[in-house]
C-alpha cells in the first residue's frame, strides 16, 4: 500500500484518516491529515523538531493520544507541522514532528483543533497495510 | 432519520420508546422535515445516552441535533447521582462553556453604517481571532487559579467590565465549586497566552440589527426594537476547555470497566458523580466554566474601547450569556417533586421560563433569554425560556443552525474572497485573517437557522422574540 492520508466526512466536524504500508507509517499520515485540516501540508516548511512520546492501552487509543500529543504542541508552540516520523514499540510511540511557526499569512490557518476523539476511531490492517482513523473536534 | 422509528406525539414531539437496555425513552423536539434530515447517528446516541445509569426524565435532543461524540450535539441528560447517576466529559464537550453574549449598543442601523468600514477594521485590528493569535493579558499561576475560580466576577474586579454585567451571566458570572486543582499544569499551559480572544472555526463576533419582533411585550422587557443595534460574541474556554475535554475523556475511557459501567460504545465514557474521577472532573470542568466566563467578559470590554473611540454615545450593557456545552446541578420538578439532578447540554441552551428565581428581576417576568447563533449570512434569534420547556426537556432549548455540510464540502463549493465580496455587496462586512475559514463558514454550509427556531418554537421549548442580521462580522 502506498502512503497516503484522507478526509472522512462527520458532521460538524471531520474525520483524520492514514494509510500506510506498517503500523508507524498510518500514523503518521493521519498526522499528516490532522496538520491538512488546518493548511496544507507541502506550505509548512520543516525548520523546527519536536519530539514526542505516548503511550497507551492499545493501539486505538494510542492513535488518540498521538494526535492529542501534536494538538497540545501546536498549541503551546503556536506552530504547525507538515514532517512525521514515528516509531512504535508495542504500545508505546516514539516521534518526531518537524515544522515551524504558524503564519497567519502563509499557512492562512482555516481553524483550530480542540481534540482527537473517540468517534469512527479504528487502527486495523487494510488492504496489505495498516488503516489509522478517528474524528477531530474543529 | 427514519420516522418509522419514532412515535409522534405533537407536529414537533417524537419519542424513541425504551428498548433493549435503554433506562428511558428519548424525546426528539423537531419538525418532520428536521427529523428526516437527521443522521441516523443521533438516533444512535440518543439511544445510547438513555442506557446510562442514573438517567432521568428521558434523553432529549433538539431541533438542531447532529451526530457528535457518544451525545449528539444538541443534546440533553440529566442524571441522578444518588440514583448511581454519571458525569460524561463528552456529554459536555471539548469546548466546555462554549456560549453567545448579547450586548445591547443604544445605537440604530444608520449610526453603524457611518463608521460601518471603520468599524469592522478597528473591531478585527482589536479583537484577536484565528488560529494561533494571542491576548494581551498574561497570568501568573496565582491569578490563573483566581480567574478559575472567579470567572467574569474575577475579570470585572480587574477592570474588565461592571458589576451589572453580572447578573446578566448565567451563575452571575461565576460558577461555585470550581478546583483549580484537578486543572492540569498542561491545561493552563495552553491558556496562557489565550484570555481575550475569540477563537476560530464557526466563533465569532457580530455587529447585529433587529430586523423583525415575534413578541413585542418579551422583546420591550428585553430592550430589544426594530432597527436596534446589538453585538453578539460567540465563543468559549479557549485551550483550557479543549485541554480538560482530552484529559477527562481519556480518563474516563480508561477507568469506565473500573467503574463497572459497561458502555455500549467507547466515547460514551463517563464516570459516577459519586467517584473521586467525577469529583474531580466536575471541578475542572467548572473551572473551566469560569474561564469562558472570564473570556467573554475581556472581549467585552475590548469592544466597549472600540465603541468608545468611534461612537462615543454607545452604551454596551449586556441583554444576557448563555453556555451550550456543560453539566450543571440544577432542580428540577420530577413526577411531582423537586430532585436536585445533575444537567448535560451538549450544544443545547439552559432555558428557565418566566419565574425562576435565578433570573434577574428586570427579566423575570418574561423568561430567560436564549440566544440563537445562525451562520454569518443568514441570521441569529433572541428566543424566552417557556414554563412548558421545564416539563419538556429540563429548561433547555437548541443552540444554533447546526453545519449542513462538511467543512471539504463547503471547500469544493466556495472561495473566501467571493464570499466575503458577496457578503459585502448584501450590507455584510466580513473580516477574517483566513479566507479558507471564511469557506468553510460559508453561510449555505449552514443549516436554515429559521426553521431550527420556529421547531424549537412550536415544540414548546422556547418561544421566539426578535431577529438579528449581521451588519459586521468578525470571524476567528
Amino acid at each position: 500500500m502506498d502512503n497516503h492520508w484522507e478526509h472522512f466526512e462527520h458532521g460538524a466536524d471531520i474525520g483524520v484518516r492514514g494509510l500506510g504500508a506498517t503500523k508507524a507509517a498510518a500514523f503518521e499520515q493521519a498526522a499528516l491529515a490532522l496538520t491538512a485540516v488546518i493548511t496544507d501540508p507541502p506550505r509548512v516548511v520543516p525548520v523546527t523538531t519536536v519530539h514526542i512520546r505516548c503511550t497507551a492501552p492499545d493501539d486505538e487509543l494510542l492513535l488518540v493520544e498521538w494526535l492529542n500529543a501534536l494538538v497540545y504542541e501546536m498549541a503551546v508552540r503556536r506552530m504547525l507541522f507538515g514532517r512525521f516520523h514515528v516509531e512504535l514499540d508495542g504500545t508505546r510511540l516514539e516521534a518526531q514532528a518537524t515544522g515551524e511557526p504558524a503564519s497567519v499569512q502563509r499557512h492562512q490557518p482555516a481553524v483550530e483543533i480542540k481534540g482527537a476523539t473517540y468517534t469512527a476511531l479504528r487502527v486495523a490492517p487494510s488492504d496489505g497495510g495498516w488503516l489509522a482513523q478517528t474524528v477531530v473536534d474543529v | 432519520m427514519d420516522l418509522k422509528l419514532l412515535k409522534q406525539h405533537a407536529p414537533c414531539a417524537w419519542e424513541i420508546p425504551a428498548q433493549g437496555k435503554m433506562r428511558v425513552p428519548a424525546m426528539i423536539y423537531a419538525s418532520e422535515e428536521l427529523v428526516r434530515a437527521m443522521d441516523h447517528k443521533v438516533w444512535e446516541q440518543a439511544v445510547n445516552v438513555a442506557m446510562l445509569p442514573g438517567i432521568v426524565g428521558a434523553s432529549y435532543v433538539m431541533p438542531d441535533a447532529h451526530w457528535g461524540y457518544g451525545f449528539p450535539i444538541g443534546g440533553v441528560a440529566a442524571f441522578d447521582a444518588d440514583a448511581g447517576g454519571v458525569v460524561s466529559a463528552g456529554g459536555v464537550g471539548f469546548d466546555v462553556s462554549c456560549g453567545v453574549r448579547c450586548l445591547h449598543t443604544g445605537l440604530h442601523r444608520e449610526h453603524i453604517l457611518a463608521v460601518q468600514t471603520k468599524l469592522a477594521d478597528t473591531l478585527f485590528e482589536r479583537i484577536p481571532a484565528g488560529v494561533g493569535s494571542t491576548g494581551a493579558i498574561r497570568l501568573g499561576s496565582a491569578q490563573m487559579d483566581a480567574m478559575l475560580s472567579g470567572g467574569a466576577k474575577w475579570a470585572v474586579g480587574r477592570g474588565w467590565g461592571t458589576s451589572a454585567d453580572l447578573e446578566r451571566i448565567e451563575e452571575h458570572g461565576q460558577m461555585l465549586h470550581a478546583k483549580p486543582k484537578f486543572v492540569s499544569e498542561q491545561a493552563k499551559k495552553r491558556q496562557r497566552e489565550e484570555m481575550g480572544t475569540l477563537g476560530s472555526g464557526n466563533h465569532y463576533l457580530e455587529v447585529q440589527e433587529v430586523t423583525a419582533v415575534y413578541d413585542e411585550a418579551i422583546a420591550t422587557a428585553y430592550g430589544l426594537a426594530p432597527g436596534d443595534v446589538v453585538l453578539m460574541i460567540h465563543c468559549g474556554s479557549r485551550g483550557l476547555g479543549h485541554q480538560i475535554g482530552t484529559e477527562f475523556l481519556r480518563r474516563m475511557v480508561v477507568a469506565a470497566p473500573s467503574h463497572g459501567l459497561l458502555l455500549p460504545d467507547r466515547e460514551l465514557a463517563c464516570a459516577p458523580i459519586h467517584s473521586d474521577l467525577g469529583q474531580e472532573y466536575l471541578g475542572a470542568m467548572r473551572a473551566a466554566i469560569n474561564c469562558a466566563l472570564a473570556n467573554r467578559q475581556i472581549l467585552t470590554q475590548l469592544v466597549r474601547d472600540v465603541f468608545a473611540d468611534l461612537l462615543p454615545s454607545a452604551q454596551l450593557p449586556v441583554l444576557y450569556d448563555v453556555s451550550h456545552n456543560t453539566c450543571k446541578l440544577e432542580t428540577h420538578k420530577v413526577d411531582g417533586r423537586q430532585r436536585e439532578l445533575y444537567v448535560h447540554r451538549k450544544g443545547a441552551t439552559r432555558a428557565w421560563g418566566p419565574g425562576h428565581p435565578e433570573l434577574p428581576q428586570a427579566l423575570r417576568a418574561s423568561g430567560q433569554p436564549v440566544l440563537i447563533g445562525g451562520s454569518m449570512g443568514t441570521g441569529s434569534y433572541v428566543l424566552a425560556g417557556t414554563t412548558a420547556s421545564e416539563s419538556l426537556a429540563f429548561s433547555s432549548a437548541c443552540h444554533g443552525a447546526g453545519r449542513a455540510m462538511s467543512r471539504n464540502q463547503a471547500l469544493r463549493n466556495w472561495d473566501g474572497r467571493t464570499v466575503v465580496d458577496d457578503l459585502a455587496r448584501r450590507g455584510i462586512l466580513v473580516r477574517s485573517p483566513s479566507m479558507r475559514g471564511v469557506a468553510e463558514e460559508a453561510p449555505d454550509a449552514y443549516k436554515d437557522v429559521s426553521a431550527v427556531v420556529d421547531a424549537a418554537d412550536a415544540a414548546g421549548l422556547a418561544r421566539k422574540v426578535a431577529r438579528l442580521e449581521p451588519l459586521v462580522c468578525v470571524k476567528g
